[in-house]
């Protein structure tokens, strides 16, 4: 009887080690599996090629990726460089200036937008942002958009975007010891002057590691993107002009034009660079993070 | 003892949420003196050391009522602006907190604050404040690189110059040596003594023999009341109050 408890608590254990070792090596067969896959059209192009021709014609086997990575960018850009100032002032208001009541109020509440599944942020955008920027931002610059743009993407991911900037930001901004800030006010600088000066100064790699993280989320968002971008596969002019982004490209192809030879091959090209540098760029920030977490002990 | 006071409370009663952190206190501090606070921790002594340089004022849910003069003038008044009050004190805290950047910078920080500019009276102030603060020599090679890398006693001497470069009246320290090794203390202890004759010094410490090497006067609190004050011969040989006794005899702590 004794022995096959024992027994038991040792397969328990085994089995429960062996299930987190493996979860966590999902991400390596992903990789593996990816490169894999890819390999049948490395030998046909060179990687610099597929990176950085900008002629996307399947069909006659031409897989220029340039278009839908540039689109990618300007999307992912647009969306941090709306994003980051909004964050940053919210996330101080909430650690320097904000009641403790308010905190406690508003900070779950921006957590919460992190809930919202993609596809709500992208039906809003279809019947909010789509026609106000074809209705109202275009005519103001003289131009014509269907309001299907990059400006579109980049305003419903900057909103998907703010709780990881806003939870991290003021995560880091709360690690800034107090008697740090005393010490500001006690020379007789305003708020503002500490916060400015000091508190920022201290939070500085750990806001760059809160951004790198929105960054990322950002570089990967599919569903809510692909329903506002347009995507036309062009080298975009501005920001009223519709982009294709790689997460688009995928979800919108893969499994319906596996008939034509190698495409297969270079939309799994595609994911493999997003996964590569999604990971990179959490890794990254990751570090910071912890780095600061140890700076404060 | 009679004497000029700098700073004058009246009636000074501090709230936190519910909680009394201080009760009913009245008190002068005198001008150009060393003034103890002692008292068991908890007692409320850093409390009403932070109420003189309004420092309460971003805790949550703090209550004050009461008056604090410094100067004469009401530093609880609606229309007083309170940097202008802070700059009047240099702060030092249990801990040196030396800001994220140069030492020259840190010291600079607080005049740049007040407007100045010019790089040649930085330069003076700087240097002048690094030199009363005895740390001068050990820094003049490496004024740019940043004060996270001195010592811990080193950082608090800078934290002394950092205050007095915004020229002061008066020094707080809120146990300014208790995380520093006695070497280093002493060094502290004796710039004090010799500031004394410019600034009036007002220092929470739970070390009694600290208390008797620096004070001239002193308050003994316990429990968020001013239990005893008086000059520092009185209150160490002939207290009045049991308590008092009991805690300078060591019964408690």
């Amino acid at each position: 009887m004794r022995s096959f408890r024992k027994i038991k608590e040792a397969v328990a254990t085994r089995l429960m080690a062996f299930l987190t070792v493996s979860s966590s090596l999902i991400v390596f067969f992903m990789i593996t599996g990816l490169y894999v896959r890819s390999r049948p059209i490395l030998s046909v192009h060179s990687l610099s090629e597929l990176l950085f021709s900008s002629s996307w014609h399947p069909l006659r086997g031409e897989f220029g990726f340039l278009p839908f990575i540039v689109g990618t960018l300007w999307i992912t850009g647009t969306a941090v460089v709306i994003a980051v100032p909004l964050c940053l002032f919210t996330a101080i208001y909430l650690s320097e200036y904000a009641p403790s009541r308010i905190r406690a109020l508003f900070a779950p509440l921006i957590d919460l937008l992190a809930g919202i599944p993609s596809v709500i942020y992208g039906i809003w955008g279809l019947l909010a942002v789509v026609p106000m920027i074809k209705n109202q931002l275009a005519p103001v610059f003289g131009v014509f958009s269907t309001g299907y743009s990059i400006l579109a993407a980049g305003i419903v991911l900057a909103i998907m975007i703010f709780p990881v900037i806003i939870h991290v930001s003021l995560e880091v901004l709360q690690s800034v010891p107090g008697e740090m800030r005393e010490a500001s006010l006690a020379l007789g600088a305003t708020s503002w002057q500490t916060v400015k000066t000091v508190v920022l100064r201290r939070a500085r790699p750990g806001i760059i590691a809160a951004v790198v993280l929105g960054f990322s989320r950002a570089f990967g968002e599919t569903m809510a993107v692909l329903m506002v971008a347009g995507n036309v596969a062009r080298i975009p002019g501005s920001v009223l002009d519709p982009a294709y982004p790689l997460p688009a490209l995928i979800a919108n192809n893969y499994g319906e034009m596996l008939s034509v030879p190698l495409y297969d091959s270079a939309l799994l090209l595609a994911s493999l660079w997003l996964l590569v540098v999604i990971l990179l760029f959490n890794v990254c920030s990751r570090l910071i993070l912890v780095r600061v977490e140890r700076s404060v002990l | 003892m009679s004497f000029k006071p700098h700073i004058r409370v009246e009636n000074l009663n501090v709230y936190y949420g519910k909680e009394q952190a201080l009760k009913n206190i009245t008190v002068n501090i005198p001008d150009r003196k060393i003034t103890a606070i002692i008292g068991p921790s908890g007692c409320g002594k850093s409390t009403l050391l932070k109420s003189f340089n309004r420092l309460l004022d971003p805790v949550d849910h703090v209550r004050i009522s009461g008056r604090v003069f410094v100067d004469q003038e009401d530093i609880y008044d609606s229309k007083v602006d309170v940097t202008r009050i802070r700059k009047k004190m240099g702060l030092l805290s249990q801990r040196p907190y030396p800001l994220p950047m140069s030492i020259y910078d840190n010291v600079a920080y607080g005049p740049r604050l007040h407007g100045i500019r010019n790089k040649k009276t930085l330069n003076e102030i700087v240097e002048r404040n690094l030199k009363i603060s005895s740390i001068w020599n050990e820094v003049k090679d490496r004024l740019n690189t940043p004060a996270s890398r001195l010592s811990i006693g080193q950082q608090q001497r800078l934290c002394l110059a950092r205050g007095l470069a915004v020229e002061p009246e008066i020094i707080l320290g809120d146990e300014p040596t208790s995380a520093l090794d006695p070497k280093s203390s002493q060094r502290i202890e004796q710039r004090f003594i010799e500031l004394k004759s410019e600034y009036t010094i007002v220092l929470v410490t739970h070390i009694l023999r600290q208390a008797k090497r620096l004070a001239d006067y002193v308050l003994f609190m316990y429990l968020g009341e001013l239990v005893e004050h008086g000059s520092a011969e009185e209150i160490f040989s002939n207290p009045k109050q049991e308590m008092t006794k009991e805690y300078i005899g060591g019964t408690f702590s």
